[in-house]
């Protein structure tokens, strides 16, 4: 071989090897970069949209609700607002806003537990059974595929008085109807001047009808997993019906009762269309606007005039919120049984 | 001997007896509670049809009757000609609004859940926690402050603020995510050796696998528009663009509080259909999809 032919294989062997190496570094650059881009590729029209709807919101929310009596107004006119948390102690110092906290509390405390227990022995019971089962369970799901509003003025169809000429109301609804068919006085249920206990009792019904669905699925379908063979044990030692109920139903359910308790407490904070299915946008009776206003309620009169205030308001929904759950979650941890 | 042993039979017959008699009042009471809580669940539908087609002068009665004297069927006749509920023009606008979000939703939820499951970058567990982590944080947090940004961008009164802030649902992308995964990753890497693109894929082999869950996130994308009523009422309620929930709250109820009930109750009735016609018809799906979520609408 000589020199020469040696130099131009070498110089090939160079450049070939140089192309190819050089090739592979390109398509690797090229994929591999494309590949891990890929992902952010495919969420990017998600992320656009959850940075201006979802991310942004919450900086600019704690933002407004830190100084002091923003408004969008004044902002817009070139005011600046003194730092502070100002905000915060006007509003929990409100009337308005206590009553609002009060509603919310007492529904959230008088529903969640009723429609709990409600549905888990409903649940137990179309467990049980065979027959009719299928159309049982259909039925028991209806109220779910509703409009909460729509079906809030069919609620207050039934509690509502039709005041005639004379001292006793023309009609004095289905309800009142029912109740002196058993022997009770009628009620001032949702009527101007009607009491408070008495739109709180409406609002109760509503919202454990309206609850109930959901629940009983979820239980149901809990019930339908859990193991025949722990029931099988039971008959055998002659265990009560209401001992193997509280001893094995209850306890291998626990996550499934855990689930609906929290998420009924959050939705619970959360009312608000109930209420303005039955009473309207005034949230009260007639004659008594917001008797009946929550804490959404509170917040929605604010956007638009009040940021301030509206974002302070939803912070302290959020802290009671995560609080509730928080709390739910350490109990269930404690009483659950996997 | 086998006196003891027909004395035995005799008290074994006897308790077996017994039992029998225990379980089948057991059955008849939980038959009587189940179908009374049925009654009460389903009496409001019940009253509300019937008492759509009642006159005023019967649905006065101090005594009121459980089936109407005659069926009156003018209460939706003036639902439908009615002016104070113009209720074609919020049929449209709500069923434009639903179906745009949901197929736009749709494309958007399919492509992030793919990109959750199947691609590898940096940072996608993170990603997702923070994600997931929104989800705790109640919505009206964000109204507040979305409520200004669309009108910065001048959206108010127009179908787009009704569609583009609620397009993105991180719970649809997590469940979406959590049935992707359960697709053989090999079936991916086949296709890569195939040469099939992403895109093929997804359309051929990740949308049919999990077209129940798509299904489901469909209807209750759905069943949201057409049970939303805060969001509309706050940036989109004239006339032109209202949708059927603000409608329906407000008609026939006169400035003194005054409703005329069976007019109104004919017009629930009649935006309740359709939600009761998707349930009839895919009710399988929407059982799934709920008990999954827990997010109603």
């Amino acid at each position: 071989m000589t020199e020469s032919k040696q130099n131009v294989f070498q110089w090939f062997v160079e450049v070939f090897c140089k192309q190819w190496v050089w090739q592979k570094f390109c398509v690797n650059l090229v994929y591999k970069k494309f590949d891990k881009w890929k992902g952010w590729l495919y969420l990017s029209p998600a992320l656009v949209l959850l940075a201006i709807f979802t991310i942004w919101p919450i900086f600019n929310t704690i933002r407004m609700s830190l100084l002091e009596g923003y408004t969008t107004m004044k902002a817009v006119n070139g005011q600046s607002f003194a730092f502070g948390i100002g905000n915060f102690t006007r509003v929990l110092k409100y009337p308005g806003f206590i009553t609002c906290l009060k509603n919310t509390v007492l529904l959230c405390v008088l529903t969640v537990p009723i429609s709990t227990f409600l549905a888990l022995l409903i649940a137990v019971c179309l467990n049980s059974i065979k027959f009719l089962n299928r159309f049982l369970q259909t039925v028991f799901f209806l109220p779910y595929v509703t409009n909460s509003i729509a079906i809030g003025m069919v609620f207050a169809a039934m509690f509502n008085m039709i005041i005639g000429g004379s001292v006793r109301p023309d009609s004095v609804g289905i309800v009142n109807n029912v109740l002196e068919a058993l022997g009770f006085n009628y009620v001032n249920w949702v009527n101007a001047g009607s009491e408070y206990w008495a739109n709180i009792v409406v609002m109760t019904v509503y919202i454990v009808w309206n609850a109930l669905p959901f629940k009983i699925l979820i239980l149901l379908g809990g019930l339908q997993s859990v193991n025949k063979q722990y029931y099988e044990a039971a008959k055998v030692d002659g265990t009560s019906r209401a001992r193997t109920f509280w001893r094995i139903t209850v306890p291998l359910l626990s996550p499934m009762l855990a689930y609906v308790i929290i998420t009924g407490f959050i939705g619970g904070f959360k009312e608000y269309s109930s209420i303005v299915g039955i009473f309207g946008e005034s949230m009260g009776p007639v004659g008594d606007a917001y008797a009946l206003d929550t804490m959404v309620g509170f917040i929605y009169r604010a956007i638009g005039n009040q940021e301030g205030t509206a974002s302070a308001a939803a912070i302290i929904l959020f802290f009671i919120i995560f609080a509730v759950t928080m709390v739910n979650l350490y109990v269930s941890k404690k009483k659950t049984h996997y | 001997m086998s006196d003891l042993n027909v004395m035995q039979n005799r008290d074994m017959k006897k308790v077996s007896a017994q039992q029998k008699v225990v379980k089948i009042i057991v059955k008849i009471m939980l038959y009587a509670f189940l179908i009374t809580m049925g009654i009460i669940v389903l009496f409001p539908f019940y009253w509300m049809i019937i008492s759509s087609l009642k006159t005023m002068d019967e649905y006065r009665l101090a005594i009121p009757t459980l089936i109407p004297q005659y069926f009156d069927f003018r209460n939706y006749v003036d639902v439908f000609t009615s002016k104070d509920l113009i209720l074609g023009r919020l049929f449209l606008n709500t069923l434009y609004v639903g179906v745009v979000s949901t197929a736009l939703s749709l494309v958007i939820t399919v492509l992030s859940a793919f990109a959750f499951a199947r691609l590898e970058f940096k940072g996608k567990d993170a990603l997702f926690a923070l994600l997931l982590a929104t989800m705790m944080i109640p919505g009206e947090l964000f109204t507040i402050t979305n409520y200004q940004t669309v009108n910065t961008f001048g959206w108010m009164k127009t179908y787009t603020v009704l569609i583009v802030p609620f397009l993105v649902s991180i719970f649809y992308i997590y469940l979406l995510k959590q049935n992707f995964m359960q697709v053989p990753n090999e079936l991916y890497l086949a296709a890569k050796v195939d040469g099939t693109s992403d895109i093929k894929y997804l359309w051929k082999v990740m949308i049919p696998l999990a077209l129940p869950t798509i299904i489901s996130i469909t209807i209750l994308k759905m069943m949201g528009s057409w049970n939303s009523y805060m969001w509309p009422r706050l940036v989109a309620n004239d006339d032109a663009h209202r949708l059927i929930t603000n409608g329906l709250r407000t008609a026939f109820t006169d400035a003194s509080g005054v409703t005329d009930i069976p007019v109104q109750m004919a017009a629930v009735a009649v935006v309740s259909t359709p939600l009761f016609l998707v349930f009839i018809f895919l009710r399988k799906y929407i059982m799934k999809g709920v008990s999954r979520s827990g997010i109603k609408g």
